[in-house]
């Protein structure tokens, strides 16, 4: 039953997107004064469809309905109620079910939100989006349609893939698509202003509130993956370089530029070419890494067996959206009328401006790594990876100067300033943080050359972000992303400088010696539990002043046979301590794998904080509209 | 002369070309450092030479009652069907590592029978096998 809702309310939407992409089209070439009131119904239509068909999906699922091809595949009746409904985005299909969900329901608020906008602009920006809306149409019901049938119908389904089974794991995913598909938003009312001509200070004001909440939305989103990757996958790491995480990284690092100089155009009406070149960008990468991530060609180790011909669709698609977006960037580029307004090398304008160069640097390293794979690969065959060493090589110099810039680019003033103001405060931080890092590194096992700058610059910054909160030159969510933001830097590079780990295979009643510390595996019980068998694990972990216990598990799943490992981590405000083990084989060796991981949770904590800032400044910039 | 605005927008570009340049080549500097070839056991069979300074990535499969554990370090064959490499680990093995299961590790080979690896790699899908094994298989 479900099936033929879903799968006809998917005709219907793209019926009504024919529909609202010829009306728009024609409504754009007269001049009316107001919105057609069918065309805000028909889209209204349109997303009323498409949600009961995203519904009927997630009812099949709950139902266990494995006429359908796609729960066939993807659930089990065993599942757990809350598994089973994130099953339903967890696969290829439902997941671009989800992701058009997203794009016609954030069309639907731009369609009540821009009330005060000129009609031009709004019903181009319906016709951009309603164009990417049949394109993901045509894209589903032709290569991957979620409502297949199977028959006969089976009397089990064959998806029960522990590992998949965890909560971070179902929600990020959604998250992420907010992220993305808000830059869809994003794209076509970029193009829709640079039509109708209205791109400027007031469209700046407009464009930024869909800036933000993708950009929250992304920030979340790649922080569970993290986080998920950590707790879940048992590398204990949170960022391995992987393409799969690479993807999400390039449109995050785009729209904290455009984020930047969306302000800029709000505040001076300047940088306009830049800004569009930036929205387009941002979308093309959002789409591109659903194509990578969905295609199943990226040689990573989150890709999941995938149909490769569903691909090329999306990178045909792709490529006609940013064919259209080049020529009509370039056909009404001439539009954009450029205020002459002076502005100085030192002000804000460029502060801003070199953050923007820094935020390219970054996405361009990270883009030819994931994709210089992929291209050699059709090249001469060749196949190869790229390491976390090429990253780190690049990006970790470049830190040193962007952080610099960091440290004093947001305390400018519009237009012009000077640099000649001396400030005893900002000598004082200086030398804190050098003392600061003295302390630091002077307990540093691993030396980096470049540890010593990167410590005190992180710290100087971190310091000079706190003393930024007593003077009120900055909006309090900047002043919070940015502090987030140096927080998260200093984590970053304290972990990454301090962290350790031991890796041995051992029996029970075994000790070990790792630093100053001793490893004790005391037991082993098995026990049966629900649908697998639970191998728990006591080991201790003693030094002079402490001693810590952990109990980290291993499952064996019977159907499919699945052995998962369920890592221990005691975490405190200074650090994580991190045990897993896993069975290889019935000789008695287990082998465990401990980690010693500072300042962890300030990872997450910072990340948290950068989104806070954001979302500040959502709610504080609704609050001036009303 | 030309004026201030002139010059200053030739200063402009002059720093986006250098910047340009600059990325370009330090990114393809280290690419070239930074680059894990893919290979499998029977690649390896056909090499002339051996790098010992050079990371590689061999998959496969587990070779069935290859895996053989000590204190401190993990034996195992990765084969192709074809042509078998023994490895030797030291470290934690994903969940999904296995015999009879598609295997990815990441090292310095020693000499066209052994690699020293640093890095095992198992794929999430318990169904996925690397490129090259089915190809191999399908041949067979």
């Amino acid at each position: 039953m479900s099936n033929y809702f879903g799968n006809y309310s998917l005709y219907i939407a793209l019926i009504a997107s024919i529909y609202l992409i010829i009306k728009s089209y024609i409504d754009t070439n007269i001049n009316i004064k107001n919105l057609n009131k069918n065309l805000v119904l028909i889209t209204s239509v349109q997303t009323v469809m498409i949600i009961i068909s995203f519904i009927s999906l997630v009812v099949a699922f709950i139902i266990s309905d494995f006429s359908n091809e796609t729960v066939f595949n993807n659930s089990h009746t065993l599942k757990p109620l809350f598994y089973k409904i994130s099953g339903s985005w967890g696969n290829h299909e439902g997941s671009l079910l989800l992701w058009l969900l997203v794009l016609s329901v954030f069309l639907y608020i731009f369609l009540l939100k821009s009330r005060s906008q000129n009609t031009k602009y709004r019903l181009l920006t319906l016709l951009f989006q309603q164009i990417i809306i049949s394109g993901f149409l045509i894209f589903i019901l032709l290569t991957s349609n979620p409502f297949n049938t199977v028959f006969p119908i089976p009397s089990e389904g064959l998806g029960l893939n522990p590992i998949l089974q965890d909560p971070a794991l179902a929600i990020h995913p959604p998250i992420l698509y907010f992220g993305y598909v808000g830059t869809s938003i994003i794209f076509s009312t970029s193009l829709a202003a640079l039509v109708a001509g209205n791109i400027g200070d007031s469209w700046a004001k407009h464009i930024k509130s869909w800036v933000l909440v993708s950009w929250i939305f992304l920030t979340i989103g790649i922080l569970l993956g993290s986080i998920w990757a950590y707790y879940e996958l048992g590398w204990g790491g949170f960022w391995f370089w992987d393409p799969v995480e690479n993807v999400s990284l390039m449109p995050w690092f785009c729209l904290t530029a455009l984020l930047h100089t969306v302000i800029v155009l709000e505040k001076r009406n300047l940088f306009k070419e830049w800004t569009i070149i930036l929205s387009i960008t941002t979308f093309s990468l959002s789409m591109s890494g659903t194509f990578l991530v969905r295609s199943g060609i990226l040689n990573s180790i989150h890709t999941f067996a995938n149909d490769p011909s569903r691909g090329i669709f999306i990178l045909s698609f792709l490529f006609v959206l940013v064919i259209m977006s080049v020529t009509i960037f370039f056909f009404n580029q001439k539009k954009l009328t450029s205020t002459i307004k002076n502005s100085f090398i030192i002000s804000k304008e460029t502060a801003i401006l070199v953050n923007n160069w820094f935020m390219m640097f970054f996405l361009s390293v990270v883009l030819v790594g994931t994709i210089y794979p992929i291209f050699l690969e059709v090249l001469n065959g060749s196949k190869i990876s790229v390491g976390p060493p090429f990253y780190h090589n690049l990006l970790i110099p470049f830190l040193i100067p962007f952080l610099v810039f960091m440290s004093f680019g947001p305390s400018l003033k519009w237009i012009k300033d000077k640099l000649k103001k001396f400030e005893y405060n900002l000598l004082i931080i200086f030398l804190a943080s050098i003392l600061i890092s003295y302390f630091i590194l002077i307990n540093a096992e691993k030396k980096f050359l470049l540890s010593v700058p990167l410590i005190i610059l992180s710290f100087y910054l971190l310091l000079v972000t706190i003393n930024d909160f007593f003077n009120k030159k900055s909006s309090l969510s900047q002043k919070i992303s940015h502090f987030g933001f140096s927080l998260l830097i200093t984590s970053i590079l304290l972990n990454g400088l301090f962290s350790n780990e031991f890796n041995a295979n051992m029996k029970v009643g075994e000790e070990r010696k790792f630093n100053d510390k001793v490893i004790k595996l005391n037991s082993v019980n098995v026990r049966d539990i629900d649908n697998y068998k639970s191998l728990k694990a006591n080991f201790e972990i003693k030094n002079q002043n402490s001693f810590i216990q952990l109990s980290p598990e291993v499952r064996i799943y019977q159907q499919p046979f699945t052995i998962t490992s369920e890592a221990d981590i005691k975490t405190t405000l200074f650090s994580d301590n991190f045990l897993v083990f896993n069975i290889l084989k019935d000789d008695g060796y287990y082998n465990v794998r401990y980690q010693y991981k500072p300042v962890m949770i300030w990872i997450w904590i910072s990340t948290i904080l950068i989104s806070i800032g954001g979302l500040l400044s959502l709610i504080k910039k609704n609050e001036k509209k009303y | 002369m030309y004026g201030k605005k002139v010059k200053f927008r030739a200063l402009f570009i002059f720093l986006i070309l250098i910047s340009i340049i600059l990325s370009i080549f330090l990114v393809t500097k280290s690419l070239e450092e930074n680059v894990v070839y893919f290979k499998s056991p029977t690649d390896i069979k056909n090499f002339t030479e051996v790098k010992n300074t050079e990371k590689i990535r061999v998959g496969g499969m587990v070779k069935k009652n290859s895996i053989k554990i000590n204190d401190k370090e993990i034996f195992f064959i990765i084969t192709d069907f074809k042509n078998e490499l023994l490895v030797n680990f030291t470290g934690s093995v994903p969940n999904l590592f296995e015999e009879g299961k598609g295997v990815v590790a990441e090292g310095i080979l020693k000499d066209k029978s052994f690699l020293n690896a640093d890095k095992i790699l198992a794929k999430h899908d318990e169904n996925y096998m690397p490129p090259e094994v089915s190809e191999a298989l399908k041949n067979n």
